[in-house]
């Protein structure tokens, strides 16, 4: 390590959450952990964000769930999931051998759920955020139902604030005409941050059979097609609130998280690159390092915003 | 994961090649059954690894046989000689280690025939290959098997070569005459019918049958649940397990096949 990499500081805050680096993996991206954990040094991450958790056991949807696109990824895995206890008996004791805070994303089908999954969380060791999915395209009831409405969004912020000491990240839907609105609502249901942009609702027909692709029939698309449409709305959702805001949506490097940042995004989110390389969010990472070698920054905080409108 | 180069890339018969890679971190861990995750060079605009059952592995080098059948496979075709390739592996679990006192027979539909090759060349015994495909130049491996001492049953849909059917006809016909002489155990690698048709053989003449499937997957890596199969569970329950990880080999009894799961909703 030279003495300039030596001043460097990659850290950042979310809440009152310390990141030792703001390169999170998104969720349903990387499993539970064990998944991936003979390839990546988990205590690496700025954090670990876990999939979707209901309150109980969920199966998903039928396969097929996932459809290559150009430049992306149509799936509609339904958040099979083995519910809160399930996770916390299953998972917890081997995300505490490493180093890196553990956010769960959660969700219900119904505002009540919700509270009692972020209750069973908030009671288990081990968890040190939630993320509330107010956004999934793939379950008939819960996820995007209630997060393209400003009131419903609200009332689940509201349930989940109550039920948790937890810092609270709601995880927001790319699908609504003004996310500034559903950004302040977050602050002001008194959430310590905000994520976004879940996938963009999308559909493959097989012109063959004349039938859906997916047994969902609909599915969401991620990957670097949607990338361009996640920066604008980061920069939107930054400019309207004060609390940080976590960007993902078709990271594959380092300029890709860089220009998150410079939107306004406090920390990133790697994803559907996970699939494809495993190794991406550390790339990632090292990328950010020498950005800023290369531009005199010496803290990372100082990039947030950076962003010079013409 | 690892960067390969390409020792040789070969047409092994018409429409099949051999791609020869240098892996010597990977080829040493292989075990019969396994498959590498490869991302395709000059596939371009898609993102995902294509998986691939590995037909020969030593301690330098592991050989896939492949069919181009679609986009990505096509382009593979085109990949030379000290290219290098991205490969995740090996993956799955492979091939549980076979019971000596069985003659073991494999069943192979098409290329399905890569993965048993590996594991036929490292068992201790030899037994019977039954490999089917539509016609003769789909019947690949039969000289491989035959150098190491198998007894090779061949069937094609349109009687080019060995019995005309299906390679289950060619099953039947040895398991009539056979069965109850000595205990077998089945493996099988082919598509999800004939997959089907054997594991309900081994079923009815109460063999052991490890099934070798073959799902779309996503990451290969059990991250992004993709290519789920629903398994009878030992206490009877059924839960989705998913094909890359905690596959891609299930045995007959434990997969409840899609239209068998539909019928139990009804």
């Amino acid at each position: 390590m030279s003495d300039s990499d030596a001043m460097l500081d990659l850290a950042v805050n979310i809440g009152e959450l310390r990141l030792k680096n703001p390169v999170m993996v998104a969720s349903g991206t990387f499993g539970y952990g064990p998944e991936y954990a003979d390839l990546v040094d988990l205590s690496k991450l700025g954090a670990m964000v876990v999939k979707g958790i209901r309150k109980i056991p969920w199966e998903g949807n039928e396969p097929p769930r996932m459809v290559e696109v150009p430049g992306g990824l149509v799936n509609a895995i339904g958040l099979q999931g083995p519910g809160a206890q399930g996770f916390v008996d299953k998972y917890i004791p081997f995300l505490k051998q490493y180093d890196v805070p553990v956010i769960v994303n959660i969700w219900g089908t119904t505002l009540e759920e919700y509270g009692e999954v972020a209750a069973i969380l908030d009671a288990a060791d081990g968890v040190h955020a939630l993320e509330i999915n107010i956004s999934c395209p793939n379950v008939k009831e819960g996820g995007i139902a209630f997060g393209t409405n400003v009131d419903t969004a609200a009332n689940v912020m509201q349930m989940v604030r109550k039920n948790t000491r937890l810092p609270v990240i709601p995880k927001l839907s790319p699908n609504v005409p003004n996310i500034g609105d559903f950004a302040k609502i977050a602050e002001q249901c008194g959430c310590d941050a905000i994520s976004l942009i879940n996938t963009l609702p999308a559909m493959v027909i097989d012109i063959e059979t004349r039938r859906p692709v997916l047994t969902n029939t609909v599915g969401g698309l991620s990957g670097p097609a949607i990338h361009p449409v996640a920066v604008k709305l980061v920069w939107e959702a930054a400019a309207a609130v004060n609390i940080p805001v976590i960007a993902m949506g078709g990271i594959q490097n380092a300029q890709d998280a860089i220009e998150f940042i410079l939107a306004g995004a406090s920390a990133v989110a790697v994803g559907t690159a996970n699939f494809v390389d495993p190794m991406t969010p550390l790339t990632v990472i090292d990328g950010i390092a020498d950005y800023m070698r290369r531009h005199n920054v010496q803290r990372f905080s100082d990039l947030i915003g950076a962003l010079d409108v013409h | 994961m690892a960067v390969s180069l390409v020792r040789s890339h070969s047409e092994k018969q018409a429409g099949y090649r051999e791609l020869v890679l240098e892996a010597p971190t990977i080829a040493p861990l292989v075990r019969p059954g396994q498959f590498v995750h490869l991302r395709i060079p000059r596939l371009e605009h898609r993102l995902l690894r294509r998986p691939f059952s590995i037909f020969m592995a030593d301690q330098d080098t592991l050989t896939i046989l492949y069919k181009s059948v679609g986009t990505g496979t096509q382009l593979l075709t085109q990949v030379e000689q000290g290219e290098a390739v991205s490969l995740l592996g090996p993956l799955g679990n492979g091939f549980p280690e076979p019971n000596n006192d069985h003659i073991p027979l494999l069943i192979a539909g098409g290329y399905g025939v890569a993965p048993l090759y590996l594991l036929a060349s490292r068992m201790a015994r030899t037994g019977v290959l039954f490999v089917g495909g539509r016609t003769r130049t789909d019947i690949l491996c039969d000289d491989e098997f035959e150098a190491l001492g198998w007894d090779v049953q061949i069937a094609t849909e349109d009687g080019s070569r060995g019995i005309q059917g299906l390679v289950t006809s060619a099953l039947d016909a040895w398991a009539a005459n056979n069965a109850g002489a000595e205990p077998a155990e089945l493996f099988a690698c082919g598509p999800d019918g004939m997959l089907r048709a054997v594991g309900e053989r081994a079923i009815t003449h109460n063999w052991k049958g490890w099934l070798s499937l073959d799902k779309h997957m996503g990451c290969g890596m059990g991250a992004c649940l993709a290519c789920v199969q629903r398994i009878r569970q030992p206490d009877g329950s059924i839960e989705w397990e998913r094909v890359c990880k905690d596959g891609p080999i299930f045995e007959a009894r434990e997969i409840v096949w899609e239209q068998e799961n539909e019928d139990n909703h009804e």
